[in-house]
């Protein structure tokens, strides 16, 4: 199934119109008990059983696809290439679905940076990707930003490889 | 946030200075040098060689920190380490060493001194008064010349015999180094515990030496980069408590804190005047760092740059006339100087690699910044930026600060791979190098200036 027809089928079994939708579709959902578990009635569930919120972090990252919250940096560089302008253009369509969803970007640096310019760099590397989503048609007071400079590492090596992987900027979506 | 309650305000209106009895064939001796500091090259292929029996307990008395007997050793102790850990001295004892007489505090045997082949001796002794307090003397003799080279006493609560301890040994490394003392003062830095990828870091503080820890908050919110204030009664510091990295600054006497700006825009890299009437400070407006200032008492705040890179740090001269600071305007993180209204930012790096981290010396003569050129080395520089000197040599070597007496330097070392940190000092010839004792790892070390 695409992104945009599993979304579909989410919606419609979200949907209160239970009563709309055929009997077999109704069938596919788990017993009752097996959704409060979870304490959200409005949960929908994905085939493998697991509920995701519509708009939600989860729903986003489902959506976007591996790394797809995410986009990389040149050492000390804050540009968008591409690549980043593919991964943000899949994330501004997903904000288009869900108009009330909010994100922070946070803004990341790799450890071979001194403190002080790694929380700066983080900031550029931020509202560039916000400033590229607002390009796009994102309300830019939809988008929080905030820099970790190099706080909050992904990879832990210390290595060209891990660095490449914590020049980022990641898309979050606010609960 | 711990509660906090201030021992250090306490113990600053505590120590006090007394006038020891002059003794026999003393002779006035030049004090130590606090106007002018002599502009002598710094003297370290000599190490001096002194000895340090324990101090005299002449009726020893129980304490609130142990017997007077005990702290005479400790006191000793302490100032041997201080000396040692200077690099300049060979201290011999307390250990190793016989114990004196109350006697021989005025009137030294040199000859028998001469024997054990040291250059000085520090004899002293410890008396405890009818407050509870302690009287604490020091001595300081020339051993060939035979002659009392300076003294010193002081009334301390027990509790605060270290700082004793701190005030003589600063008085002999003065008088021996004409060097400006820097033994009696705190650091401020960040302790780190857990994993790489979620350390937890708090604000703490701690005697020059390591002694006398003390956490400051809970770990709870990241913690970064504090700066103690000129007079200790304030912390300038990061903290992502609300979620986005804002400068508060926290109150040692009350343990309450405050942001310095009301802006929602994240401010970072904080630093105080040496007045302590106006914090620099960098904010990022949509993306774009630069460096402002404003009153420690509020007010409207002075943006002092507007270069479209980032502008970050930053650091007063001693006159507080010029600021140097680090910005990326010209394409990769460099060293810049200005005056303090702004005005006049020209470039003083120009030695290949990336400059990072400048801190002006309180003397004025230097700036020590962060090297990247692979690496990341600590170094210094004079403020037009020659004469520059690298002093360390390891993976990453980070954010240099300096004694009080601009001789020493301490910075962050941080462990390729693991990420663990630590803190070190090195002196300016960079052969005296050391780790300083924290409880867990350390980062961001802050050094204030000599208590008074």
């Amino acid at each position: 199934m695409t992104n945009k027809a599993r979304t579909f089928a989410l919606l419609l079994v979200a949907s209160t119109t239970l009563a709309a939708c055929g009997k077999k579709e109704v069938e596919n959902v788990p017993p009752v008990a097996d959704n409060t578990t979870y304490g959200n009635t409005g949960d929908t569930v994905t085939p493998s059983g697991n509920a995701i919120i519509p708009g939600s972090q989860e729903d986003f990252l489902q959506s976007v696809g591996s790394m797809g919250d995410r986009i990389f940096f040149d050492t000390d560089r804050f540009n968008i290439d591409s690549a980043d302008q593919a991964t943000l253009q899949t994330q501004a369509q997903w904000l288009a679905r869900y108009p009330n969803a909010r994100v922070t970007v946070e803004g990341h640096a790799d450890e071979r940076g001194t403190r002080d310019y790694n929380l700066a760099l983080g900031e550029r590397r931020a509202n560039a990707a916000k400033n590229y989503l607002a390009s796009l048609g994102v309300d830019a007071s939809r988008i929080q930003t905030v820099s970790y400079g190099k706080e909050r590492p992904q990879a832990l090596g210390s290595n060209e490889e891990a660095w490449a992987q914590n020049r980022r900027a990641v898309t979050v979506v606010i609960r | 946030m711990e509660p906090n309650r201030s021992l250090l305000g306490f113990l600053l209106s505590i120590l006090g200075l007394i006038t020891l009895a002059p003794i026999a064939a003393a002779q006035e001796t030049a004090p130590p040098a606090d106007d002018e500091p002599e502009l002598v090259e710094f003297d370290t292929a000599k190490v001096r060689r002194i000895a340090v029996p324990a101090l005299v307990a002449p009726n020893p008395a129980d304490t609130a920190a142990g017997n007077s007997a005990t702290l005479g050793r400790q006191i000793a102790e302490v100032i041997s380490a201080n000396l040692r850990n200077s690099g300049l001295f060979e201290p011999q004892g307390p250990a190793g060493i016989r114990p004196i007489t109350i006697e021989e505090v005025t009137a030294p045997q040199y000859d028998y001194w001469k024997g054990r082949n040291v250059e000085q001796l520090v004899e002293g002794f410890v008396r405890v008064g009818g407050d509870g307090n302690l009287t604490v003397g020091c001595y300081l003799y020339d051993v060939n010349f035979g002659q009392e080279l300076t003294r010193l006493g002081f009334v301390v609560p027990p509790r605060e015999w270290r700082r004793a301890a701190h005030k003589c040994a600063d008085a002999i490394y003065s008088k021996l180094t004409g060097e400006l003392p820097f033994f009696d003062s705190r650091i401020a830095y960040i302790a780190e515990t857990g994993p790489k990828g979620k350390r937890v870091k708090r604000l703490a503080i701690m005697d020059s030496d390591g002694a006398n820890h003390r956490f400051i908050t809970n770990g709870q919110s990241t913690a970064l980069t504090p700066r103690f204030s000129p007079n200790y009664k304030s912390i300038l510091y990061l903290s992502y408590q609300d979620g986005n990295p804002r400068i508060y600054v926290y109150d040692i006497d009350s343990g309450r804190q405050r942001l310095i700006t009301a802006s929602a825009n994240p401010t970072f890299a904080p630093r105080w005047s040496p007045d302590g009437q106006t914090i620099l400070y960098s904010m990022a407006v949509a993306g774009n760092t630069d460096i402002y200032k404003i009153s420690v008492n509020g007010g409207a705040p002075v943006k002092l740059t507007s270069a479209p890179g980032i502008d970050v740090g930053g650091s007063f001269s001693p006159d507080g006339r010029q600021i140097v600071f680090e910005s990326d305007r010209g394409g990769s993180q460099q060293i810049y100087v200005m005056n303090a209204d702004g005005s006049n930012q020209r470039r003083i790096s120009h030695g290949g690699g990336r400059y990072a981290t400048p801190e002006w010396s309180p003397r004025g003569d230097l700036i020590a910044y962060t090297r990247i050129a692979g690496d990341f080395r600590v170094g210094v520089m004079r403020p037009d930026g020659s004469g520059e000197r690298l002093l360390t040599d390891s993976w990453q070597d980070e954010a240099p600060t300096w004694a009080p007496n601009g001789r020493v330097i301490q910075f962050f070392r941080t462990e390729r791979n693991t990420g663990k940190t630590s803190v070190w000092q090195v002196d300016l010839t960079g052969r005296n190098e050391r780790k300083l004792p924290t409880p867990v790892d350390g980062s961001d070390p802050a050094w204030g200036p000599v208590l008074p």
